[in-house]
């Protein structure tokens, strides 16, 4: 399978405590990937110096076919090159309705004259209440986000990752806070993305990441300490020690 | 597209139809075009206060909308009053000029004419020399152009310094209070060029035109109702759309609209421009009508009592900033204008010249505490209630 994300030999370091230590990793173009490992492990972080909101001591971090460094780019440009993030804490427009949030992170030109002048027609609206129906929420178009439940918004922010309609997904703790029926739709919609993107998702519940069923990358202290299957990493003797068997 | 816009925000229309109603209701009293009820003064009271509320149209639009709290959109105001105010005062000045010169046996030089203006405006200065600033001072559609450049283009390179550094929040407030203090200092000195702290006068007097003052207030309050028609509408535009859906992101969480993939800094900075723009076209508006400028007009203080407007008035709300606007500087121009009578509590009495600025403070305070949406957040708040009360 073809690298659509290369990190390789990335170390980022806050007052001197190094967050991610020579951390590498790499993700396929369209595969599912579960990132797991202990609070503090540098999970968010990693996903900070992917979408350019931290930038790294050392390392590179070469993205799709022709393999552009990605570092140095604005956070703005780099979701315009295709990688959409969620974050741990739902962040949606609250006082904007549902349409409006997707309309925002509809795949078009981003430049502010464009969008002055932008009117969304027929197509866009179509997409919109496609997006609504696989996220869940095809009545709730025209409701504040701000109203939805905590798991609606969660799902509007998946939802919106679609719409910006990217290569790779990077989610953030989908599942927290979410009850068992919610989570096995979240698996669900995440599933189906997956199928014609790269998908990396952090996660802390192992029943959870059990659904997702893919391959797993253990962090600890900002670096990978195993990957494989689920199966193969929770029989690690190390993975054991620094997480599971706490 | 303009249509469906129309039919998308009625409440523009019916600002618009009660901007007309009370323009035509000002000019049927006034003594320039009407019944005479409506004293001169007082009409060129209220076409200040439309600029006002022009420039806290504007103020809205930066901050109620985008959530940049600036604190420094007066000193566009004031240079856009700078701009008209030195045509119209070269302008007359040359005519006076060439009205007593043109007794004398030989015709002036253009030189001596020049001299004779340039005494007449820098002599309390103590200079008789033209700045360069004022190279285009003889043309009335230059310094037109700069009413809108100048303040554009300090807006620009400002807000890209300040926008690319990622100053936000309280540090832009600060930053934008510096800028209006400098350029209020920088005015204030003899040699910058603009007469110091004397500032422009006599701006009343459109050069060439005989019409007396009755008649000519009523012409800026048509020019002052046009232009703020004009500037709600065009706030009201580009907020209705994905645009106003961006920056009221930007207001809330500009982190989110970064990875969403807007350039953030560039919507700040065209909001930052845009803003000026529309702040030194109500100050070109402003000036002729207040007869004078000086650098006091671009003090710190100034910029902040805009923001008290539009947030007694409510933000977010295009029609809040005017409601309260207009509002809290009527109010404001009766108490400091001594028309308010005091009070006498016996021992001591209150003098409102002096008391109302407390007041005012007062109320900033208790709005922001009580009544975050302002007047208008009342109002709508009212109007739920009663929607409430009908359904139930
Ligand atoms: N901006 C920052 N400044 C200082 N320390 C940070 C910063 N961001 C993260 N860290 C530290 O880096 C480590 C990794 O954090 P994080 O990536 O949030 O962990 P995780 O998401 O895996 O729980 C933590 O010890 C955290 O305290
Ligand atoms: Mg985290």
């Amino acid at each position: 399978m073809k690298t659509l994300l290369e990190v390789s030999g990335v170390t980022v370091s806050f007052d001197g405590f190094r967050a991610i230590n020579n951390l590498s990793f790499q993700i396929g173009s369209a595969e599912m990937r579960a990132v797991i490992g202990p609070n503090g492990a540098g999970k968010t972080t990693f996903m900070d110096i992917v979408t350019g909101k931290t930038k790294p001591d050392e390392g590179h971090i070469l993205w799709g076919d022709k393999s552009i460094s990605l570092i140095g780019m604005s956070e703005a440009r780099i979701a315009q090159a295709g990688i959409g993030r969620k974050f741990q804490k739902p962040t949606v427009f609250e006082d904007q309705t549902v349409q409006e949030n997707l309309l925002l992170a509809l795949r078009k030109d981003r430049s502010p004259l464009s969008v002055l002048l932008y009117r969304p027609n027929r197509r866009d609206l179509d997409r919109v209440t496609e997006l609504a129906q696989q996220i869940g929420l095809p009545d709730q178009l025209l409701r504040a986000a701000g109203e939805l439940s905590h798991g609606q918004k969660q799902w509007l922010e998946i939802g919106m990752l679609l719409a910006q309609d990217p290569q790779l997904l990077l989610v953030d703790e989908p599942a927290a806070g979410m009850t068992l029926a919610e989570r096995e739709k979240t698996t669900t919609i995440l599933a189906q993305a997956a199928k014609t993107r790269a998908v990396v998702v952090v996660e802390h519940d192992m029943e959870f990441v059990r659904r997702l069923d893919c391959k797993v990358t253990v962090l600890h202290e900002g670096a990978v300490l195993a990957e494989g299957s689920l199966d193969h990493v929770t029989k690690n003797q190390d993975v054991i020690d620094v997480y599971l068997g706490r | 597209m303009e249509r469906s816009f129309i039919a998308r925000n009625p409440s523009v229309l019916v600002f618009l139809a009660l901007l007309a109603a009370f323009t035509l209701g000002v000019t049927a009293l006034s003594e320039g075009f009407g019944i005479g009820v409506v004293s001169t003064s007082f009409v060129k009271t209220l076409g200040k206060t439309l600029c006002l509320c022009l420039v806290a149209v504007a103020m809205d639009l930066i901050w109620g909308y985008a959530g940049i709290l600036s604190l420094g959109h007066f000193a566009f105001f004031g240079l856009g009053g700078y701009m008209i105010g030195m045509w119209l005062m070269y302008e007359r000045t040359r005519q006076i000029v060439m009205g007593s010169l043109s007794e004398g046996v030989l015709p002036p030089t253009p030189e001596e004419i020049q001299a004779a203006i340039g005494n007449q405006i820098f002599g309390v200065v103590g200079s008789s020399d033209f700045p360069v600033i004022w190279a285009f001072a003889d043309s009335l559609f230059v310094q037109l152009v700069l009413v809108v450049a100048v303040p554009g283009i300090l807006a620009l390179v400002f807000g890209w310094l300040a926008f690319r550094s990622r100053v936000t929040g309280v540090y832009l407030s600060i930053l934008t209070q510096a800028m209006t203090l400098g350029l209020a200092l920088y005015l204030f000195q003899n040699a910058s060029g603009l007469r110091g702290n004397n500032g422009l006068s006599g701006l009343q007097n459109l050069p060439g035109v005989q019409a007396p003052q009755a008649v000519v207030s009523i012409w800026f309050l048509w020019a002052s109702a046009l232009a703020l028609g004009l500037g709600y509408l065009l706030v009201a535009w580009i907020v209705s759309g994905k645009f106003g859906s961006v920056i009221r992101g930007i207001r809330d969480n500009e982190a989110r609209v970064r990875f969403l993939g807007y350039g953030v800094e560039r919507y700040k900075l065209l909001i930052f421009t845009v803003t000026a723009c529309i702040a030194g076209i109500a100050g070109a508006l402003y000036y002729p009508q207040a007869g004078i400028i000086n650098p006091a007009e671009v003090a710190p203080i100034a910029s902040i009592y805009l923001a008290v407007w539009v947030a007694i008035g409510g933000r977010g709300k295009i029609y809040g900033a005017v409601i309260g606007t207009a509002f809290v500087s009527l109010v404001s121009s009766w108490f400091t204008g001594g028309q308010a009578p005091d009070v006498s509590l016996g021992f001591y009495t209150i003098k409102w010249v002096d008391w109302w600025l407390i007041v005012l403070g007062f109320s900033f305070v208790l709005v922001t505490l009580f009544a975050p949406g302002g007047i208008s957040g009342l109002v709508e708040l009212m109007q739920r209630r009663r929607r409430k009360g009908d359904a139930g």
